[in-house]
């Protein structure tokens, strides 16, 4: 399996990465090498294998549906690129 | 083993801080034969000296002294954690509250987390005092410390002979060269696919990557939550033992970080291996291996057999497939771990015509180009059409990994011993070429490790022909870091402590 320039940009767009043109071709070099090597996985019986979901055995861990903290919001916002009021700001979402 | 140094066990007077173990640091405080202020300092003076190997990101001296004043007025008044005033270097990974944590990236270059990640919340409460910040490949997708935003880290160690720089191995290579060049007495580190026990072997340290979930991972930068794991990198197995030990834990916050007792992993040490069968997997011997390391390998299972273990062939089939598996595994989970970085809530934003453009522009700038490529395989063999044919099929594939493993165990295996690294380490640049496998063949012997959630450590064993650490691996049952401890001690009397490199930089 191999990708071309269309799918390395649709691939761009789906993971939101802008590539330039420049980028394009090098990336679906690499792309391609790493695609050849994991090749190799298609000639592996996996007729019946469950797929790993939990790579050690574990229950999920569950709590009380209860407040435990919050009221935190200045930690919250403090990394934030722009914001106001405790709201993340953010250039307008166009519909 | 030749070297300069051997180190002069727990005569701190006439020996320079620094070149005391961390066991040996821990009871000279004790005994009050230094203070923990001195300990530091001369620990801060080392870093100092040392800055060309980049292996601090970022030295916090101010806080490591006002940590190390308050340790010393815990040991005086008699109520000293076990870690109580021992300086540590904290991969930047993990998120310490008020100090930058930049996972090694453009995007969070700026990011000061609000909370102190579980694992370093550990150290500070048994009294460890933090040095600095340590440098690490990008987001730790690296296997030589090349793909920091931040520069790469140089190796202390030189091939006999020559000054070119190498590179320490990654993704932890601050931790690695850090200790290895004695700026610190213990680093912690995180292993994905070998991102502690393949830097460990390159610089002649111990690391451990212990079972996935006997260290919370609340706190340290996500990369792939089903293979990121905390451990230990020290100069000795006591003392990665003693800093496991404080690191681990159960934890409410980490749905996957198990609820077990943390063990004395420092008891452990001394256990020896009498009565326990040691498996030699076929499959671990590759094509265009050194003979170096094969000899390595032997030697080690003579060491343990002397030592009155019982070697036991064994054959773990689907091992070839690990590698190839990981790199559909890791990079899948890497692309949605690393969707938050948005330009939203933290980190670099860089403006675009609207959202979606904004979006874009962050992480085509915030990313370096290891990251990216990670990122776009794993959209790929997520997208639709494709989920089938690659991730599930990889997650299957780990099943049957994960069950080699049982088998052996099961058949009555305690431990399996394999080379850590398919050679010793290059130099910096070296593996620069177009394809990006290459680079990748760095972990053909650790990743197996990762995809079954076992516990794994390297341990350094000798040297090769150009005088470069080389180090054996221990692979052990789930939850059972202590028959490891056990071994790796008896690997680390056999082949007598690891000379530590001349120091070229100071």
């Amino acid at each position: 399996m191999s990708v071309d320039e269309k799918t390395v940009r649709r691939i761009a767009h789906l993971a939101r990465i802008a590539v330039t043109d420049d980028e394009v071709g090098p990336l679906q070099g690499e792309l391609n090498a790493i695609l050849a090597f994991v090749e190799q996985l298609g000639t592996v019986d996996v007729s019946g294998v469950e797929p790993m979901t939990s790579v050690t055995p574990m229950a999920m861990k569950k709590r009380e549906d209860v407040v435990t903290e919050g009221g935190r919001a200045a930690d919250v916002v403090a990394n934030a690129p722009e914001t106001e009021d405790n709201y993340f700001l953010v250039p307008k979402v166009v519909e | 083993m030749a070297g300069r140094r051997a180190t002069a066990r727990g005569d701190v007077n006439s020996v320079n801080p620094n070149e005391l173990t961390l066991a040996e640091a821990r009871d000279a405080l004790k005994a009050k034969r230094l203070s923990a202020r001195e300990l530091t300092q001369a620990h801060l003076d080392a870093m100092a000296k040392a800055r060309v190997l980049n292996a601090y990101l970022l030295e916090t001296p101010d806080r490591a002294l006002q940590m190390a004043d308050a340790s010393d007025e815990k040991i005086a008044s008699g109520e000293a954690g076990p870690l109580e005033g021992i300086p540590l270097g904290i991969k930047d990974l993990f998120c310490t509250h008020g100090v930058t944590t930049t996972a090694g990236s453009k995007i969070l270059q700026a990011f000061e987390p609000h909370y102190e990640s579980a694992v370093s919340a550990n150290l500070w409460r048994d009294g460890a005092v933090m040095l600095g910040k340590l440098n690490l490949d990008e987001f730790a997708m690296g296997s030589s410390n090349e793909t920091s935003a931040f520069g790469n880290v140089v190796s202390p160690w030189r091939r006999r002979g020559s000054d070119a720089p190498l590179v320490p191995g990654g993704s932890s290579g601050g931790s690695a060269a850090a200790v290895a060049a004695q700026l610190c007495l213990g680093a912690t580190a995180t292993d994905t696919g070998g991102s502690i026990r393949q830097p460990a072997a390159f610089t002649g340290t111990v690391g451990i990557k212990p079972t996935y979930g006997r260290c919370s991972r609340w706190g340290t930068v996500a990369f792939a939550s089903s293979l990121d794991q905390a451990g230990p990198i020290a100069r000795t197995v006591r003392d990665c033992a003693i800093l496991l030990g404080s690191m681990s834990g159960p934890d409410p916050r980490d749905t996957t970080c198990a609820d077990l007792a943390v063990p004395d992993f420092e008891a452990a040490v001394s256990r020896g291996v009498k009565g326990l069968t040691i498996g030699i997997p076929k499959e671990y011997r590759v094509d265009g291996m050194p003979a170096e390391i094969q000899k390595l390998w032997d030697e080690g299972a003579a060491w343990l057999k002397a030592a009155g273990a019982t070697l036991r062939d064994i054959s773990l089939p689907h091992t070839s497939y690990a590698l190839p598996a990981y790199y559909i595994v890791a990079p899948a989970e890497a692309s949605s771990n690393l969707a938050r970085y948005d330009g939203v809530r933290y980190g670099l934003r860089v403006p675009g015509k609207d959202i979606a453009g904004m979006y874009e522009n962050t992480r085509a700038a915030g990313f370096g180009r290891e990251v990216k490529r990670r990122i776009m395989i794993g959209t790929y063999v997520l997208s639709a059409g494709y989920y089938d044919a690659y991730y599930v099929r990889a997650q299957k594939i780990r099943t049957l990994i994960k069950r080699d493993f049982e088998a052996a165990y099961a058949d009555g295996v305690d431990a399996i011993l394999t080379p850590a690294t398919p050679s010793a380490a290059f130099g910096i640049g070296e593996k620069a070429s177009a394809d990006p496998v290459e680079m990748y063949l760095n972990d053909v012997f650790t990743v197996t490790v990762n995809m079954a959630g076992l516990p794994g450590i390297a341990v350094p064993a000798g040297l090769d022909g150009q005088g470069l650490p080389l180090g054996l691996q221990l692979i052990g049952r789930p939850f059972d870091e202590e028959t490891l401890f056990a071994v790796a001690q008896v690997i680390e009397d056999s082949a007598g402590r690891t000379a530590l490199p001349e120091p070229w930089w100071a």
